[in-house]
């Protein structure tokens, strides 16, 4: 670990001033110590966001806004959300350990790193740490690396669980900027691939800072979280699905889906949410819906199985979602 | 006082099931529990002592070449650095269990990725830290490095000693009514104990005294003398706590050298405490395997030829070698035999002692071979076990001690709820759950080390254990204190057991699980001694003294301890030593598995359900202890199963996954309820406690029961341990 300062914040006007002038935020920092320790980061400057006053759970335009400090542990346990949004909280419960998703918290979570495991090995080449380093993963070992979205530069993942449930649930990002107007975008649109920076995990910039998630009123339906991994618990996604499925009268009459574990970020094709409504479930339609996830899927050696364990996955997902919920 | 007892004979006195306080097999609290939930047992890195400097392992990013240069300067300038450490004494492997001398030294020439090259020392750890991940190091790299024993150009070797060739196997194969001929192959494993390995170097100019994490003290005395250059006499070594071993901590590893040379030359107390991704890089892996066995039977699923050979790797110069064919050789029949064993040598990390060594992969393999061949006679897995234990150890005509495999297969099954008849794989089905059951027999040869045990009946009628002999989470603590209450006849609060301190009597040490019947027999024959004095005292025979409750009842004459003592302190040292009774008879802890798994039929993940294990393993000394290991031997059963693997970069060798984020031991939701029962046995030839060896065991076969298991819920059979979903999702039909 470098040494550093450490600045707290108290209120988001001088979190966003000391962010712009270089401190990295911290929150939880479940994440960003272990790689400090690791110097995978070694920020020269801290600011402690936690006195934030942004840890409510508040109704806001027929949803919820769920504060950037609120910690996994409170949102996952919050009837409302239980309630409104299950593929949220059990995505969360499907993600860490307890302790973990204690101290980490929704803003800081969204930011969490990937785990290639050349990202975290300083003496490895990789080019989303050290930019024109090279990419370790690809001709080494990729058992947890992406199949969508990737290029010769990168084949990380995002590795979280709570992003692709808002992914699915189209929630919306506050973020406070220099400016002092804020902006919003789709979580959809929050993390990136990885293109010819694949150093820029998300579209976050200089002195921007995560204030809220706000998720639309609630839609029902069959909410269901998949995460397949290789131990029961405390293990990344090798593939997960957030899906959110109505039925009506013997058909899909809405379908909204996110991946993890395949790309540098949480995967949504809206064609694919396309191709299911209207159509009554089958096989074939969950097929075809797998066919459109996996059309532009480039394997790299470790993760080969990948392909045919997200095309299993999927279908064993809107099979229980629509049996669910018819 | 020192009283020996040499194990030539079987020992048929029962002496323990003749005492009167009755705490012998009890399930009694371990007197360190409280200590260790609460947080208030000191581990080794954990002394407060003033001026203590911190080292940090500096660790070489090529497999194979020399250090050319280190440019320390840099780093010298950093603040609270006080000094960068490439002494050629340094150790760049870890002593294998009961080496006695140092281990490979020189940190110049560098042998495998992650190897130990500098230790970086400064006034915090974070200084020092920091300052190890900047140190400059030129290297000059050789370009041959090999990291797949499988590779052309690895150098193989046999290990002719332990080869067995008996009969014509090829023969036996060839009019078999039944033969498989499969080859299972197993990743390496890391002991990941939960405390790191560390140790505080102290140097007052005569005497090196450290704090620090080890197994087997009497050993690692010598191995750290040989090491810095000092006599054994002017070095103690304090282990009072350690946070699990499983063979990493047998042999003395960089940390302890680089503290101890760091502290001698710096003048100051030295604290080295490796990092989690050290514990994986530089200590000890359990070497990969690959198995191939022959089996051979008749009609009736009696085995006429045996036969396994194995491929494991290690460093070169290293003198272990996984021995996974231990077990084969005397659990089952087999007239026709070929049992070889082979080791390559490659540029990885040391290969050495981790739990069970040869059983834990052995014992996996060859247990998943005989169900294939149950499956190919179409024989209850069990019955097949039942048929082919031998009369006598098919190579060495000797024979067997106490043995209850039979016992414990039959009773096991029963408790379990076993179907031998219905073997079909995909035969049940609940939701997206493929079900079935698998099941595996346990076994572990019998180890037993020489020890010794000094026991003081104080006059106030308490005893005092002392040992070097260390608890490594195993209960030792606890099982001592029991022997010594049951022989005196104390109430075990009365006994207190001091180990860990190499200023004790040298004790067996805690490795090979020979920890409580080796040194628990020195503590016993010390307690005789006393007992012998105490009759003495009240002029009768042993025989006619009974001790309990703090008495001495001798016919109708009952003496409180102290009075008897009379003031008067009785001091014994028991030592035992393991004689002849290896070459007498064939003394192995027996078992067997039952496991229920379900599997995705979608994905492939799999997951257990139930999972027994019926053990026959001698006296039971504490039957909560002995449950505790037995639990957590199947824990790891699950792990070679199902999770653990060490990975390594095949382009130069270092390893991909150095912590516990990506080297997958299982968690609790991996882990159901385990059943473990254990049967009521006395070996006469265990040992003079009636005892085997408890702490391995419960590995040795487990994880076959499980791919056992995922064979017949779902007709998947992986040979490629560990059993991943993405092994599973290649032969899994469809959904």
């Amino acid at each position: 670990m470098r040494p550093f300062t450490y600045a707290r914040a108290d209120d988001v006007a001088a979190a966003v001033r000391m962010s712009r002038d270089g401190a990295r935020p911290i929150a939880g920092g479940t994440n960003l110590l272990d790689l400090m320790k690791l110097e995978v980061e070694a920020p020269d400057r801290l600011v402690d966001v936690n006195r934030l006053p942004l840890a409510q759970i508040e109704p806001a335009d027929g949803g919820l806004r769920i504060g950037a400090l609120v910690t996994n542990s409170a949102c996952a346990a919050d009837m409302r959300i239980r309630r409104d949004y299950p593929v949220l909280a059990r995505a969360i419960l499907a993600g860490a350990t307890f302790q973990l998703r204690n101290k980490a918290t929704t803003g800081g979570n969204l930011c969490q790193r990937t785990r290639c495991y050349y990202f975290y090995n300083i003496d490895q080449p990789c080019n989303k740490r050290v930019p024109g380093s090279g990419c370790g993963a690809i001709g080494g070992f990729n058992r947890n690396h992406a199949i969508l979205g990737t290029n010769e530069l990168c084949i990380a993942t995002y590795p979280g669980d709570m992003a692709v449930a808002l992914c699915a649930l189209d929630a919306t990002v506050e973020i406070a900027t220099p400016d002092g107007g804020g902006r919003r975008l789709p979580a959809r649109d929050f993390h990136r691939l990885p293109g010819d920076r694949p150093a820029k995990d998300n579209v976050l910039e200089p002195g921007e800072v995560i204030t809220a998630v706000t998720l639309p009123p609630p839609v029902g339906g069959i909410q269901l979280y998949r995460k397949v991994r290789d131990r029961a618990s405390y293990a990344f996604a090798l593939v997960s699905i957030a899906a959110v499925v109505r039925m009506g009268e013997g058909r899909i009459a809405s379908a909204s889906l996110a991946f993890g574990g395949l790309a540098h970020k949480p995967w949504h094709d809206p064609r694919i949410d396309r191709a299911l409504v209207g159509n009554a479930p089958s096989d074939a339609l969950f097929d075809h819906a797998a066919d459109l996830l996996l059309e532009g899927a480039r394997v790299w050696g470790s993760n080969d199985f990948k392909v045919p364990l997200a095309r299993r996955t999927l279908k064993a997902v809107l099979r229980e979602a629509t049996v669910t919920a018819a | 006082m020192t009283r020996t007892l040499i194990m030539d004979e079987p020992d048929t006195r029962n002496r323990l099931d003749h005492m009167a306080q009755g705490v012998i097999g009890k399930p009694l609290d371990r007197p360190d529990g409280a200590a260790k939930v609460t947080g208030t047992a000191t581990y080794a890195a954990e002394y407060k002592i003033d001026g203590c400097l911190e080292g940090v392992l500096v660790t070489a990013t090529i497999a194979k070449g020399e250090v050319a240069n280190i440019d320390a300067r840099a780093v010298l300038e950093m603040p609270g650095v006080v000094g960068v450490l490439h002494d050629p004494r340094m150790t760049v492997r870890s002593a294998q269990g009961g080496a006695g001398k140092a281990p490979k030294q020189g940190p110049g020439k560098i042998d495998y990725y992650g190897q130990p090259i500098a230790l970086v020392v400064a006034e915090t750890f974070e200084q020092a830290r920091d300052a190890s991940k900047r140190l400059e190091v030129e290297y000059r790299e050789e370009h041959d490095a090999v990291f797949d024993p499988h590779a052309k150009d690895a150098e193989v070797e046999e290990q002719t000693a332990k080869s067995e060739v008996q009969g014509d196997l090829e023969r036996a194969m060839r009019e078999a009514a039944h033969a498989i001929d499969v080859t299972y192959t197993t990743e390496g494993h890391n002991s990941a104990p939960m405390e790191p390995h560390a140790a505080i170097a102290q140097w007052d100019g005569q005497t090196l005294t450290v704090h620090l994490s080890m197994q087997m003290l009497k050993y690692n005395v010598k191995e750290l003398a040989d090491a810095v250059g000092l006599a054994p006499e002017r070095v103690r070594l304090i282990s009072r706590y350690v946070g699990g071993g499983f063979g990493s901590k047998l042999g003395i590893s960089a940390e302890a050298v680089a503290a101890s040379l760091a502290a001698m030359e710096l003048d100051r107390p030295v604290r080295v405490v490796m990092l989690r991704q050290q514990v994986f890089q530089c200590v000890m892996r359990r070497s990969e395997t690959s198995q191939r066995f022959r089996l051979a039977a008749d009609e009736e699923g009696r085995l006429i030829g045996f036969g396994h050979e194995a491929l494991t790797s290690n460093l070169p110069g290293e003198k272990f070698v996984e021995p996974a064919t231990q077990a084969s050789k005397f659990l089952y029949r087999g007239e026709h035999r070929t049992i070889r064993l082979e080791v390559a040598r490659v540029n990885r990390m040391t290969a050495g002692s981790v739990r069970a060594p040869g059983e834990a992969v052995g014992m996996l393999a060859l247990e998943c071979a005989m169900d294939e061949l149950a499956d190919a006679i179409g024989l209850d897995p069990v019955e097949l076990r039942l048929r082919n234990i031998p009369e006598r150890h098919p190579s060495q005509g000797i024979p067997y001690s106490s043995r209850k495999l039979a016992e414990c297969l039959t009773q096991g099954a029963e408790r379990f709820g076993w179907n031998g008849a219905d073997r079909a794989p995909c035969s049940r089905r609940e939701g997206e759950w493929w079900i079935g059951t698998g099941m595996a027999t346990a076994a572990r040869v019998h180890n037993l080390n020489e020890a010794e045990a000094r026991v003081r009946l104080c006059p106030d009628g308490t005893a005092i254990v002392e040992s070097d002999m260390t608890d490594i989470g195993t209960g030792t603590y606890t099982v001592l204190g029991q022997i010594a209450a049951e022989m005196l006849g104390l109430n075990p609060d009365d006994v207190l057991v001091r180990l860990g301190d190499s200023a004790f009597p040298p004790g067996a040490g805690s490795g090979g699980s020979w920890g409580a019947p080796s040194t628990g027999s020195a503590v016993f024959e010390a307690c005789e001694a006393i007992r012998a004095k105490l009759a003495e005292m009240l002029g009768c025979t042993d025989q006619e003294l009974t001790l309990k409750d703090g008495l001495a009842i001798v016919g109708n004459r009952r003496t409180s301890l102290p009075d008897v003592l009379a003031g008067q302190e009785l001091e014994e040292t028991g030592h035992f030593k393991p004689g002849e009774i290896e070459e007498k008879c064939h003394s192995a802890m027996y078992g067997a598995f039952f496991a229920e798994m379900g599997v995705n039929a979608y994905t492939g993940e799999v997951r257990v359900r139930r999972f027994d294990g019926t053990f026959a393993l001698g006296r039971v000394l504490n039957c909560k202890t002995a449950r505790s290991q037995c639990v957590g031997g199947m824990v790891w059963g699950i792990g070679s199963a199902l999770t653990e693997e060490l990975v390594f970069d095949r382009r130069d060798g270092h390893l991909v996954n150095p912590d516990l984020a990506e080297y997958h031991v299982p968690v609790n939701l991996d882990v159901p309820a385990l059943d473990v029962v254990l049967l009521e046995e006395r070996d006469p030839a265990g040992s003079p406690l009636q005892a085997k060896g408890v702490g391995e065991l419960g590995i040795c076969g487990a994880g076959a029961a499980i791919a056992n298991a995922i064979h017949h819920a779902c007709g998947v059979r992986v040979r490629s341990f560990p059993i991943t979903t993405d092994k599973v999702l290649a032969q899994l039909p469809e959904p």
